[in-house]
């Protein structure tokens, strides 16, 4: 690792370039963090006129609560296929352009469109094409037999979420994979080549091995985008229904609070959520940061 | 903020000599598009009317979405003076005493002429305390009647000038509706929770909870898994199977609309609100009727409920303020103003005077069906069980309605557990209420 190190023989001017950055921190993560943990031990009115300190009560009746347990299998569920689903098609299209050779900066232009569709845009639009009043897929699946409503069928909201999540995730991924790719130098393949073994063999035997830094970058990123920022897509496509089947965390927070006024539930819920992203950045600084070759 | 405005006024009004200072009335509501057009051009008319008051509105997105912002704005000390709230956010107003000025009160200590009795007591009897104290001013108020489509009627063999009076009419009305291949589906309905529970419970004389449906005490229970419920829900979780009805999905139901205006189904429940958009969204003859009852159900059909919202006063603001908010509201209630916001957005006109007024200008004439609604609202005395309802938290138990109703049509569930663990869940939430405002 290389460092650089500068010498400040004001005393001051490091602290006074720093202080911009300190003091956005400060007023708009730390300051909130605190207030969000001091909500988390009252229960208070929605206007906030009787505020009663309840200590860890609203923690306990949180675990004791069917629907938030049912939050965390369902978010459970939905960014394990939303990482699986993105990851793995993006992988499928990186090797293919990768093989490409002519015209695969085009290829890759294309793919990385939906990349810049924002969250609630993708969620409105698969929703659209999914609506079974309305939508081109209900009426396509109903040919083959299937009946399509995602308004009561729980998994069929399920998969159209994940879907719309995914379909914006794998233009991120795509690129990764592709850089990923790149990077693996020709004579490995080429020596793998000589050796007698075929695409499919030096794929799972040299490629995917040599990109394994790259997928658990990939995967925890794409852990945290499904946890925090699908928001929009959730918020869009199913409000969390039907019956709370795609009610993830995040979503439930959401609700809780600003809809419900529930404000010291939702703020313990914001306070569990902040320790699982804590979770998450260390894993990702202490065991991946570390083994990604850019 | 208001005092320097007071102050720069005021200096200004010395400067000038003598020009009358305008004291600002803010207004948070919730009426986007036409509504909200509409809604500015009122205020317009107050502003233009007198000089020593000035309103402006501002338009704070959904419902939801406006309460919350004022609630918020509330806890920071940056309050409106006035804000509009759904009726189910009735129970959680009421609730924060310190925070509301109630309607009756503003009007007794600014001694501006109110008469709570110049009202429609279905409308008012929603936004008055145990005493009879009117504590909102109501605004947009509506309730759910049937539309259908006249001309799948005639196809179907129906008589297109009697709309189904009770559900197995309906029911009989769907069936030869599909069988003769006129439309797809019998019936849709908009607000499962306001249509098809509440305003169901309402319209058939049943409790939907005790302490007079939540009127009487802050800690009521439900009551909405009676027996009639149940076999209401059972025989809509069966309609929906036999395609007879179609669910248009939670809360509003946005896909009730469509299928109706496409002619997919015949039948459609839904708010006397939604008149205007299926008018203009239609091209075939609609029909109006009261909602279906069960005719083997003593006391049915007894009155409808109302939805929409209504004006709250918030506290903290200066008395003159206050004074401005008083007028503003005797203009709001005049019969010219109530009219035409009537005429124009198909909500129930407020007060009598108001539906005399539209009577008298002949617009029930030129608009067949227009007074269903009120006939319906108002078509007997309301009781206990049909004055409306006022439950803690109940923005939450809506949801809960619609996740239950989902667990019934997806077969999860049956009519009973569903209306059980509704109960349930509903009970958890209003004791939630109360511990927080006890």
């Amino acid at each position: 690792m290389q460092t650089k190190r500068t010498i400040f023989h004001n005393r001051w001017l490091p602290y006074l370039l720093l202080a911009p950055q300190l003091a956005i921190t400060v007023i708009f993560f730390l300051w909130p963090a605190a207030q969000a943990v001091r909500q988390s031990f009252l229960r208070e009115d929605a206007f906030g006129l009787k505020t009663e300190f309840v200590g860890l009560g609203n923690y306990l009746r949180l675990f004791s609560d069917p629907s938030y347990l049912n939050a965390f299998q369902v978010t459970a569920v939905f960014a394990v296929s939303v990482a699986a689903l993105s990851m793995g098609l993006a992988l499928l299209l990186a090797v293919a352009v990768d093989r490409v050779l002519r015209a695969n900066q085009s290829y890759t232009t294309l793919l990385v469109w939906p990349y810049a569709v924002a969250p609630a845009v993708a969620g409105v639009l698969w929703w659209f094409l999914f609506n079974p009043t309305i939508g081109i897929l209900p009426y396509a699946l109903e040919q083959l037999g299937y009946d399509w409503n995602h308004n009561l069928d729980g998994t069929d909201a399920m998969i159209l979420v994940v879907i719309a999540a995914s379909w914006k995730q794998i233009s991120y991924n795509f690129l990764f994979f592709v850089a990923g790719l790149q990077a693996i130098p020709q004579s490995l393949r080429e020596a793998a080549a000589i050796d007698g073994a075929g695409p499919v063999e030096r794929f799972f035997t040299v490629v995917f091995p040599l990109l394994s830094p790259t997928t658990f970058f990939l995967l925890v990123i794409n852990v945290t985008y499904t946890m925090f920022e699908t928001f929009a897509v959730i918020d869009a496509a199913t409000e969390g229904g039907p019956s709370q089947a795609t009610n993830i965390l995040v979503y439930k927070v959401y609700r809780d609070g600003f809809v419900s006024l529930n404000l010291g539930s939702s703020a313990a819920q914001s306070v569990i959520l902040m320790f699982i992203v804590i979770a998450l950045t260390f894993v990702q600084f202490r065991w991946i940061e570390r083994r990604v070759q850019y | 903020m208001y005092r320097t405005f007071l102050a720069g006024a005021s200096l200004a009004a010395l400067c000038a000599g003598g020009a009358a200072a305008q004291t600002e009335i803010t207004w948070w509501h919730a009426m986007g598009g036409e509504l909200g057009t509409k809604l500015e051009e009122i205020v317009q008319g107050y502003n233009d009317s007198q000089d020593q008051f000035e309103v402006s509105p501002v338009y704070k997105g959904t419902y939801t979405e406006t309460m919350t912002a004022a609630i918020s704005a509330f806890r920071a000390g940056e309050q409106p003076d006035i804000v509009q709230v759904f009726e189910v956010g009735t129970g959680t107003m009421m609730a924060a005493q310190g925070a509301i000025y109630p309607v009756y009160e503003l009007m007794e200590d600014t001694g501006q002429s109110f008469d709570p009795e110049a009202y429609l007591p279905a409308v008012v009897g929603y936004y008055t305390d145990t005493d009879g104290n009117m504590l909102s001013m109501p605004f947009n108020s509506s309730t759910p009647i049937l539309y259908y489509n006249k001309a799948v009627f005639e196809e179907a063999g129906l008589d297109p000038e009697q709309p189904p009076e009770t559900w197995s009419e309906v029911e009989e009305a769907s069936r030869r509706i599909m069988e003769s291949g006129a439309a797809e589906c019998g019936f849709t309905s908009g607000w499962i929770s306001w249509i098809q529970l509440e305003n169901f419970s309402a319209w058939h004389d049943l409790p939907i909870g005790t302490q007079q449906n939540g009127f009487g005490g802050i800690d009521p229970d439900l009551t909405m898994n009676g027996e009639t419920q149940v076999r209401h829900w059972n025989n809509l979780a069966e309609w929906q199977e036999a395609g007879l009805f179609r669910y248009g999905g939670p809360g509003g139901g946005d896909d009730a609309p469509p299928a109706f205006y496409a002619g997919e189904c015949a039948m459609y429940m839904n708010s006397s609100a939604s008149r205007a958009g299926v008018m203009a969204n239609t091209d075939f003859e609609v029909g109006f009727g009261m909602l279906p009852h069960y005719d083997d159900v003593e006391g049915a059909p007894q009155n409808s409920i109302i939805g929409g919202a209504t004006l709250w006063v918030l506290r903290g603001q200066s008395d003159e303020e206050y004074t401005g908010v008083a007028d503003f509201f005797d203009y709001l209630s005049s019969a010219e103003v109530q009219a035409d916001w009537h005429q124009f957005s198909g909500y129930l006109p407020i007060t009598e005077a108001a539906y005399e007024l539209s009577r008298d200008q002949g617009y029930y004439d030129e608009n067949p069906g227009a007074d269903t609604a009120i006939e319906q609202i108002t078509l007997n005395a309301p009781t206990e069980n049909s004055k409306g309802l006022r439950f803690g938290n109940y923005v939450q138990i809506r949801n809960v309605i619609d996740e239950e109703f989902q667990n019934l049509l997806s077969g999860d569930k049956t009519a009973q557990e569903a209306l059980d663990s509704l109960v349930e869940r509903g009970n958890q939430l209003i004791d939630d209420f109360a511990q927080a405002n006890g």
